[in-house]
């Protein structure tokens, strides 16, 4: 019992204090449950309690008086586990995509400290949690005392990882592409799919180069898509940026990549989240020349995490692949040309080209690893 | 467990030598210089030496001399505005108030004001020249190449072979 962690572990509370009684929620086995940090909305971090799909959520509320003596009257005391997708430009509508509730105590009245035992079985935690630049995907338990006028309410987040076993196809990206005469440049990248401590290996091998390049960098882009029809909203952050070639490159030359995932702040692919968003990684190779015009080659890769020693007491079930790859192999695709060269000076541009929808990745399923049945699964740390 | 495997570097095909020490297929160098003034008086106009010396296959001759005066690089352009897809970089202005009377120094025919505008006209077609959609206009290579310019020419693209 206690606060184990210190300040905020235990997340917001509404109205728990100032009031006649005090809220708290303490779940089983806090000493051992493992955390994980999740960004909150105003940038900073908080280390939350951390589940995943299929674990039993079990654990005590208690109720205390703060005057003692006194009687709580209520309504009733219920407790629940919420899912939610909050788009940040609609914060009236929250979207609760799972929501179990159980009730605590019939409507009565509270003498003395009070604690409660709970306990949500095998509970479904289908997604991932999320704070974005325009949306936010929370778990969390709330208490209620229902009253009269003003309920006493607390909340705890909880942080939830979707874990995913090794992809059974996992081809590399090879592609040839350039601008017809200036540039040709074939871009290789090992695997199409990386697990969030992954290295990304790859090369850049020059065909042609009758431009004046400067120098060359890849970078990793978050795509952020909100919304639907006509009001989709896009929000592009480039997590890394990496020099990987300073200087003029010949024909023939060939430019290794290699690039640690584990220090940057990335999360799993989420392809369509309850239909609400879908957060996407891009790989941007781009090559900057002397009048400083870039050109660049954009490739969707798909992030997913892993899990690790798995205790034996669970079931661990690769969910098979549901789509099938088009196209997605080794051979190098048809030629295909980089867009107009774009430059960042005002002074030069081309007609101004957004950067291009980058190619559909065939959107085939990293294996999902599903239903636990008891004890924890760690992560990586 | 031999992890080396996974992050070992992909396989590349080895640079022959000849890529590796042949001139690069990216030389191109042009120079605005030698800026004269012809005529007398009224008559007046400066002119400038556009110099090009290249290996790109997308220009015919691969050394060529011209003279050009303002005017000629005003028309390239308007040109290159019209017909490519590039935004053409800013030209040195065309200093108006240099052309009125009563002047302490000698206009545009000042050393200093053709100096500087002769750098700016040299990072002016340099930057042109060097961008892969503007290399093949037809309008590009004959300010470059064409002693003379024949305003009344053809338009168009120009496929290197």
């Amino acid at each position: 019992m206690g606060d184990l962690l210190g300040e905020g572990s235990y997340g917001k509370s509404f109205f728990g204090f100032g009031q006649s009684a005090e809220i708290d929620i303490i779940l089983d086995g806090a000493a051992t449950r493992r955390t994980a940090e999740v960004k909150t909305e105003d940038g900073k971090k908080e280390r939350l309690f951390l589940f995943f799909d299929g674990e039993s959520l079990s654990g005590k509320v208690n109720i205390t008086l703060k005057r003692p003596g006194y009687k709580l009257e209520h309504q009733g005391i219920k407790i629940e586990f919420l899912g939610q997708i909050e788009l940040y430009y609609d914060r009236g509508n929250q979207h609760e995509f799972t929501s179990l509730v159980k009730e605590l105590a019939r409507p009565g009245e509270l003498h003395h400290n009070t604690s409660y035992d709970f306990d949500f079985n095998q509970v479904e935690k289908p997604y991932e949690v999320y704070t974005g630049t325009n949306v936010k995907l929370r778990y969390f338990l709330r208490v209620t005392v229902v009253r009269r006028l003003t309920d006493i309410v607390k909340e705890v987040d909880l942080a939830v990882h979707t874990l995913s076993s090794y992809p059974e196809m996992n081809s590399s990206i090879k592609m040839e592409v350039g601008i017809e005469d200036s540039l040709h440049i074939e871009f290789e990248y090992n695997k199409s799919k990386y697990h969030l401590k992954d290295v990304i290996v790859g090369k850049i091998y020059f065909l042609l180069v009758r431009i004046k390049i400067r120098h060359m960098e890849i970078a990793i882009i978050r795509r952020e898509t909100t919304g639907s029809g006509p009001n989709v909203f896009n929000e592009n952050e480039t997590i890394a940026k990496y020099e990987i070639m300073d200087g003029s490159p010949v024909r023939g030359e060939s430019i290794p990549i290699r690039v640690f995932l584990a220090g940057y702040d990335l999360t799993p692919t989420m392809r369509d989240i309850n239909k609400k968003f879908s957060v996407r990684y891009y790989l941007n190779l781009v090559l900057v020349d002397e009048e400083e015009r870039r050109y660049f080659k954009q490739q969707e890769i798909t992030l997913w995490r892993k899990g690790d020693r798995i205790r034996k007491s669970l079931q661990m079930a690769p969910v098979p692949v549901t789509t099938p790859t088009n196209g997605e192999s080794d051979q190098v695709q048809a030629f295909e040309k980089i867009p107009t060269p774009v430059s960042e000076e005002a002074s030069l541009e081309d007609s101004p080209t957004e950067e291009p929808a980058p190619n559909p990745t065939p959107s085939e399923d990293i294996p999902r690893v599903e239903s636990y049945a008891e004890g924890v699964p760690t992560e990586d740390a | 467990m031999d992890n080396t495997e996974a992050t070992r570097r992909l396989h590349t095909k080895k640079q022959t030598l000849d890529d590796a020490y042949a001139a690069p297929a990216n030389f191109l160098e042009i120079d605005v210089i030698n800026p004269i003034t012809h005529g007398v008086a009224k008559k007046r106009y400066t002119d400038y030496e556009v110099r090009m010396r290249t290996n790109l296959p997308v220009f015919k001759i691969k050394e060529s001399s011209v003279r050009r005066r303002y005017s000629d690089f005003e028309w390239l352009r308007s040109e290159l505005e019209r017909d490519s897809k590039i935004v053409v970089p800013a030209l040195p202005g065309k200093a108006i108030k240099r052309q009125l009377p009563f002047r302490n120094d000698d206009g545009i025919y000042d050393e200093d004001f053709i100096e500087d505008r002769r750098k700016s006209l040299e990072g002016f077609v340099n930057k042109i020249a060097g961008h892969p959609l503007a290399q093949n206009e037809r309008c590009l290579h004959m300010f470059l190449q064409e002693p003379v310019i024949d305003k009344n020419y053809v338009p168009g693209k120009i496929r290197p072979n």
